[in-house]
């Protein structure tokens, strides 16, 4: 298996007014054509691992790393213009509510365009027949109509599958995902999880799914990271989640409530001070 | 034996748009009942219009006996309280803890708020050092413990709570609802609780009403919907989504 993103000892770092907030604190690993689930709770700092392989930190982190390696190119080292002409084009990141990430007075149809034609030259023709078929590739029924809407005139659904229609049309080799379906009703959550499932595996692309919910990126992952406190404390494979070893892995397992299963009261997470050295 | 909580028929119209269509339904005292359903659905709706935070339009609200009119007594915001989804919103941001669990004190007359605030704080497991925090200094889960404690100075008889883990994480979610458990079996109380989450909505509550398009879809025992014997395609549907994503093939 090739590898498509090689991470070594990365590091984010926010410096405040009470000390330098140490968000991220030397995570590796290396991913493929793969699905790779990141999970933790909030202020795990999977998020900004996802973000610093994005090159979205906020101006004022810093970020350092051994190596971070995107297809041999050296992220560190990369000018912002090269980074620019990665994003969007070779790496794609899905954010958790359409609400907040489409523009809300740009039409669906010409965001998808904009991407498009950003990083590909096509004209403008070409640049409609393929953003339609991109909706139409995210099961939306009628592309044609929502190509015209605007955000707020469809649903939070519908909003996170034009998301991914847009992310996915330049033909992204890697895939960072950022809790994309936590917005959403369960049903609908399904849903549009089998388009992304469909469309990860019909392309080959890398998929870094970053989720707090351990029990869905397990059933939608190969492999799962567990990060606490800005690191990684246990790394395992989804079908073997049963056998997590780490106490806080086994933790966050056990104290969600389950359907059938009556415990009371239910068991809670001892956190140990010795987890985030 | 009278219901702690009786709605009958009760529709709630927002000018052209009906949130609520003709629900019913009774909670005994002491019970936990959960309304489950997506976003849209009407529960929350439908615990605001108790609270009275949402139009009547029609039907009636009976609690403990006494129908509710347009508009409440003193007694009806004292006996009845909320605990709404967003800890960072639902306190003020510039009150500490102790200006905010001193408000309802002073608001219904209660005396020895001094040692009424201690003992709350201490309920809801948070110490005296909590006392003169402000919000933001606290996390989210302490804030919703907060937000309990106010709810619980008054000495309600009926708790109405509004996604009261969704906005925690995980393990936050597990030692709020152990507390909400705790205190239920410890002042006999009756809860009405909202939550898109079916193992929540299970775990917390004796019965529960599914419902969809401001409707009621069905009403069940949580251990009829945990052995898969419900009715409605619509449950059905809802509970194989909570059982998470299924690769086919």
């Amino acid at each position: 298996m090739s590898t498509l993103l090689d991470v070594k000892d990365l590091r984010v770092s926010f410096p405040t007014r009470t000390g330098v907030v140490e968000a991220v604190r030397g995570v590796s690993f290396t991913l493929g054509r793969e699905r790779l689930g990141i999970v933790g709770e909030s202020g795990s700092g999977k998020s900004q691992t996802g973000r610093a392989i994005m090159g979205l930190t906020p101006e004022h982190g810093r970020i350092s790393a051994e190596k971070l390696e995107f297809n041999g190119i050296d992220l560190t080292r990369a000018s912002k213009a090269e980074r620019r002409a990665l994003r969007g084009k070779r790496i794609a990141m899905i954010l958790q509510d359409p609400k907040y990430s489409l523009n809300p007075v740009m039409s669906i149809g010409r965001q998808i365009i904009e991407t498009l034609r950003t990083h590909e030259p096509v004209g403008r023709a070409e640049a409609r027949r393929r953003a339609l078929d991109m909706l139409a590739a995210v099961q939306i029924r009628d592309p044609e109509r929502v190509f015209g809407l605007y955000p707020h005139e469809v649903s939070g659904g519908m909003g996170q599958r034009a998301m991914i229609a847009m992310m996915l049309v330049a033909g992204p080799e890697l895939l960072i995902a950022d809790e994309p379906t936590s917005a959403l009703d369960v049903t609908v959550q399904l849903d549009v999880l089998g388009i992304l499932h469909r469309l990860v595996a019909d392309r080959g692309m890398g998929l870094i799914f970053i989720s707090h919910d351990l029990r869905l990126v397990s059933s939608f992952c190969d492999r799962v990271i567990v990060m606490y406190a800005g690191r990684i404390v246990e790394e395992l494979p989804a079908s073997r989640l049963s056998e997590a070893e780490h106490p806080y892995t086994r933790g966050l397992l056990n104290c969600m409530p389950k359907i059938g299963v009556d415990r009371h009261p239910l068991p809670v997470l001892d956190r140990r001070p010795e987890w985030a050295l | 034996m009278t219901a702690a909580l009786a709605i009958d028929g009760l529709s709630v119209v927002f000018d052209d748009f009906v949130a609520l269509q003709d629900v019913s339904l009774t909670v005994a005292p002491g019970e936990s009942f959960g309304l489950v359903g997506e976003s849209g659905s009407g529960k929350s709706t439908l615990l605001r219009a108790v609270a009275g935070l949402a139009p009547v339009s029609d039907g009636t609200i009976t609690v403990d006996g006494k129908p509710l009119g347009d508009k409440r007594d003193k007694a009806f915001y004292r006996q009845v309280q909320m605990v709404f989804q967003d800890p960072y919103g639902s306190l003020h941001p510039r009150q500490t803890v102790d200006r905010l669990l001193l408000e309802p004190l002073a608001i219904h007359g209660f005396d020895n708020s001094e040692s009424r605030i201690v003992r709350a704080l201490d309920e809801v497991g948070l110490g005296a050092s909590f006392r003169f925090r402000y919000s933001h200094q606290l996390s989210g889960g302490q804030r919703q413990r907060v937000a309990i404690a106010r709810a619980l100075i008054l000495e309600p008889s009926i708790l109405l709570l509004d996604e009261p883990t969704s906005a925690l994480d995980a393990s936050v979610q597990a030692e709020v609802l152990n507390l909400l458990e705790q205190v239920r079996a410890a002042r006999k109380l009756t809860f009405v609780m909202v939550s898109h989450d079916l193992a929540v909505v299970t775990h917390m509550c004796d019965r529960l009403m599914v419902m969809q398009h401001g409707q009621a879809v069905e009403q069940l025992a949580s251990a009829d919907l945990a052995a898969h014997r419900v009715t409605q395609d619509y449950t059905r549907s809802l509970l194989t989504a909570s059982e998470g994503f299924r690769r086919n093939g």
